[in-house]
């Protein structure tokens, strides 16, 4: 039996990303706010020996521990799911911070066309542009309505980015908070090759510092050090924004925010209409309490969004045959199999130096920025350069013919060790109706609840998409004149096993229609109105971007719906 | 040569290095590392270092997982893997036998943060690993396999094969066509052999391979910095003396 607790306003499940930041709203506001939190607790201090490649890069440290929890995945319905036993394809956040302590810091808003993309499309290329079993739909908001809260997050993060406006991407209120990071000679020989083909480049917008930076909550953090060791590791300066130094601090200076750690939610409990509260597992002792709360939210990541959501039975599942029900739907990814390898037989670059989110992109191929007319794919991508750091486990390319192994390889990866550039292009990924995400029938996590299952492919719309992306890369590493280049624009189906990106959307997503969406535009549950559900589990569909910047947008906004809705009550729209 | 710290003393504790770079910290956050103690400690150990003259022993070169023969049969093929050449030690010198012991010894080798429950089943290759045998399993085998297929073959042990002939085996077991394993293939033992070699040449000095940073020291990677926010920006490649983890440790 689970031990009840007294009964708090607000109970949070994860503290990444979007946890921290509604938990610093909402405790800023005067709101008592319990965190429950699955990982450990982190501090900055937990980095002394963080520059350590095979211990956090290779082998993974700060993420999930799968023998606890992992998901299952097959290609379509007629394959039978497999549990994901060891790491690929995405990385899971665990602990105080979520993936928001060893992501990038590369951070993006999405086009002002990604949150009406089904109306744009229809309106500049008719409804029979879109193919059949695509299931794009509207987000429910316009970029300009979202930008007060894209700005917020910039501010509260420090973005740093070029301060004039670039024409490619939706109109700022104000520039980034910080001037861009650096320029490398790499970035410096892509933006000339791009400007030079009649594109316009510009700077990663950034998350980590490029200067001592005070934010509006009167946090002040050190800058960037360029210190190679960035994604996947925990910033021992304090200069990437990471939710451990920046919102979850604001929180707990409040008094207002209690974060309980070790404490796995397993479910809502609810009566169909509203939640009352939640149950977890103290995960060292195997003990389960019951929280009770006013208002419940999810913030525990895309896959345990749905699972939690499914494994209470909130909300209506999804089915794929009839195409109606909503938790589970739109499960979409990112393609980023494009990209274009050059080797300089006579030149070495600093490429072992490098930062997170240190790099030049263009987004003249980005979302509907070119003519779609002649082409049989929607969407588009970023095309960029990013000198995040080569460590040498694993960055040992070498031209193709090359035998991967023995003295050939060892004299050649070596003669190209600080001799190679990708340009590399990350692609959009639309929802079709047999991809999403619901329980799996055979395996359970650590604490027996049924394991998240995905069905998922890659389509004819991504193979074009990546086979374009891929040309266009080719063609700007080409001006930036290699020796020797290669071009990949081949896409297979979707291989859980090579990393890709941890950019997972949908499964719980937003609109005006519950028909064909599970929440608002404050994430707020259309079947469980104290119910909200906040992260990359909202997108309809994923654009060719990174997603944390609008992650944390929308994580704003919800906050703002939720204070809302403690005072009123009822249904936000 | 790039700025070496000439100026800075042999410690290299984050607080010093901020300091010298002129580094303003903000007031909040920033404590942990920065703030840390392992500067306090520095004095007691370097008084103690100093007794010691003679060149260290390595007690980290001596087996957790492998017996004998198993160590050199994973010398032998890690060298084959990545040889001795101009460039520098091949993966044998560089102690890469020892990394691979040590690992198969770790939580890893057991699958510890896999996900290792039941049902097996094999599905298709992008659906990823399906076996219920451990790496360490994995690896013992294939030892095996890469004895039992060279005396079937050549009438002599792995280790004993000439460099030409260990390159005829490997070969053999990359393709995973001509000789069977049970419980596993021999194109998945070369996969986990060939990415733990250059694990062990290039992961830091402390896991047992990359002796002497040398692995490093033959692609110009500078192992861990602090920080290069002042050279990035710079056009000319640079050559900067590597450093390991060890070198925070302040002794
Ligand atoms: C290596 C890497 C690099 C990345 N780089 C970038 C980048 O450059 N730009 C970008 O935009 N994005 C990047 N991302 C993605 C980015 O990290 C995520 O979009 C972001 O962190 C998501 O925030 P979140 O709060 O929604 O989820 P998370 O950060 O995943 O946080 C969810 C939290 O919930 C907890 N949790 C989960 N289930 C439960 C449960 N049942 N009970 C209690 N707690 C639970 C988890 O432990 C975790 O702490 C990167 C990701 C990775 C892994
Ligand atoms: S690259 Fe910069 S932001 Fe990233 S971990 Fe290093 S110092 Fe921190």
């Amino acid at each position: 039996m689970a031990t009840k607790l007294p009964k708090v306003p607000v109970v949070i499940a994860g503290m990444g990303w979007s946890g921290g930041i509604i938990a610093a709203e909402l405790t800023k506001a005067g709101i008592k706010v319990v965190g429950l939190e699955r990982g450990k607790g982190r501090s900055t201090a937990d980095y002394y020996m963080a520059h350590d490649e095979l211990r956090y890069a290779q082998r993974n440290e700060m993420m999930q521990d799968l023998s606890k929890e992992t998901i299952t995945f097959r290609h379509n319905t007629k394959e039978r799911s497999l549990p994901m036993r060891t790491y690929g394809s995405f990385l899971l956040g665990d602990g105080l911070g979520g993936s928001g302590s060893h992501w990038n810091g590369q951070t993006y808003r999405f086009l002002p066309y990604d949150f009406e993309i089904k109306s744009k499309t229809i309106e500049r290329y008719g409804a029979k542009k879109i193919p059949e079993g695509m299931t794009l739909q509207d987000w429910g908001i316009t970029y300009d309505e979202l930008e007060p809260y894209f700005d917020k997050f910039e501010k509260m993060a420090g973005i740093a980015g070029d301060q004039e406006q670039n024409p490619m991407v939706g109109k700022r209120s104000n520039p980034f908070p910080l001037p861009p990071m650096k320029k490398t000679p790499i970035m410096k020989m892509f933006e000339e090759a791009a400007k030079k083909l009649g594109y316009h480049p510009y700077t990663i917008p950034s998350a980590n510092l490029t200067d001592i930076y005070k934010n509006p909550d009167g946090i002040e953090r050190a800058a960037c050090q360029y210190c190679a060791f960035c994604e996947r590791f925990g910033c021992e300066y304090g200069a990437k924004a990471d939710p451990v130094v920046t919102v979850i601090p604001v929180a707990q200076n409040t008094g207002n925010l209690e974060v309980r750690t070790y404490s796995n939610v397993t479910r809502i409990i609810h009566d169909g209409k509203k939640a009352s509260g939640v149950v977890y597992v103290n995960t060292l002792t195997g003990e389960e309490f019951e929280q009770p709360a006013d208002v419940v939210i999810l913030a525990s990541y895309v896959f345990n969004n749905v699972r939690i959501l499914l494994n209470s039975k909130l909300g209506k599942p999804y089915d794929p045959v009839a195409g109606t029900g909503v938790i589970g739907r739109n499960y979409a990814y990112q393609v980023q199999a494009g990209k274009a390898i050059g080797f300089y037989d006579d030149k070495e670059f600093n490429t072992f130096m490098g930062a997170g989110a240190l790099g030049t992109i263009f987004d003249d191929f980005n979302g509907d920025n070119f003519d779609h007319s002649d082409l049989n794919f929607l969407h588009g991508g970023g095309i960029r350069v990013a000198q995040t750091g080569a460590r040498p486990i694993a960055s040992n390319s070498v031209p193709k013919g090359t035998k991967s192994w023995g003295k050939e390889f060892k004299s050649t990866s070596i003669k190209y060790a600080n001799s190679v550039i990708t340009v590399s292009t990350q692609g959009a990924n639309l929802p079709y109706k047999h991809h999403f995400l619901d329980l799996d029938p055979v395996y359970k996590d650590a604490y027996g609840m049924p394991l998240l299952r995905i069905t998922y492919d890659f389509e004819d719309q991504d193979r074009e998409l990546t086979k374009f992306l891929a040309e266009k890369a080719g063609e700007v590493l080409k001006e930036m004149g290699p020796s020797k280049m290669q071009v990949s624009g081949e896409l297979g189906p979707y291989d859980i096993t090579p990393y890709q990106s941890t950019h997972n959307t949908g499964g719980v997503v937003m609109g005006t229609d519950p028909s064909i969406s599970a929440v608002n535009r404050y994430s707020q549950m259309w079947d469980a109105e104290n119910v909200f559900v906040v992260g990359a589990s909202s997108f309809t569909h994923n654009s060719g971007y990174n997603p944390t910047g609008t992650v944390g947008a929308l994580s704003y906004l919800a906050a703002e719906g939720i204070l809302k809705y403690l005072q009123k009550g009822g249904s936000l729209v | 040569m790039p700025e070496k710290d000439s100026k800075q003393p042999v410690d290299n504790s984050r607080r010093n290095f901020l300091k010298n770079s002129g580094f303003a910290l903000g007031g909040l956050i920033v404590g942990g590392v920065i703030g840390g103690s392992l500067t306090g400690q520095k004095e007691a150990t370097t008084k103690e270092a100093e007794k010691v003259v003679e060149k260290p022993v390595d007690y980290n070169k001596a087996l957790m997982f492998f017996n004998q023969e198993q160590f050199q049969t994973t010398e032998a093929a890690v060298e084959c893997i990545f040889p001795q050449d101009e460039h520098g030690p091949g993966a044998k010198e560089l102690g890469v036998a020892y990394y691979i012991d040590h690992q198969l010894a770790s939580p890893w080798g057991i699958n510890a943060k896999d996900y290792m429950q039941g049902p097996f089943y094999k599905g298709s290759a992008t659906q990823g690993m399906q076996s219920p045998l451990r790496r360490a399993e994995i690896f013992t085998i294939g030892l095996q396999g890469l004895n039992t297929y060279s005396q079937q073959k050549y009438n002599k042990k792995f280790a004993e094969l000439s460099e030409a002939e260990h390159e005829e085996v490997l070969t053999v077991f990359e393709e995973g066509k001509e000789f069977q394993l049970t419980g596993t293939t021999t194109k998945e033992f070369f996969k986990m052999l060939r990415s733990l070699t250059l694990e062990g040449v290039y992961a830091d000095p402390m896991y047992g391979g990359n002796k002497d940073m040398q692995g490093w020291k033959m692609r110009k990677y500078p192992g861990n910095q602090m920080g290069y926010a002042k050279d990035i920006e710079k056009e000319e490649f640079m050559t900067i003396e590597p450093k390991s983890l060890h070198d925070h440790m302040g002794h």
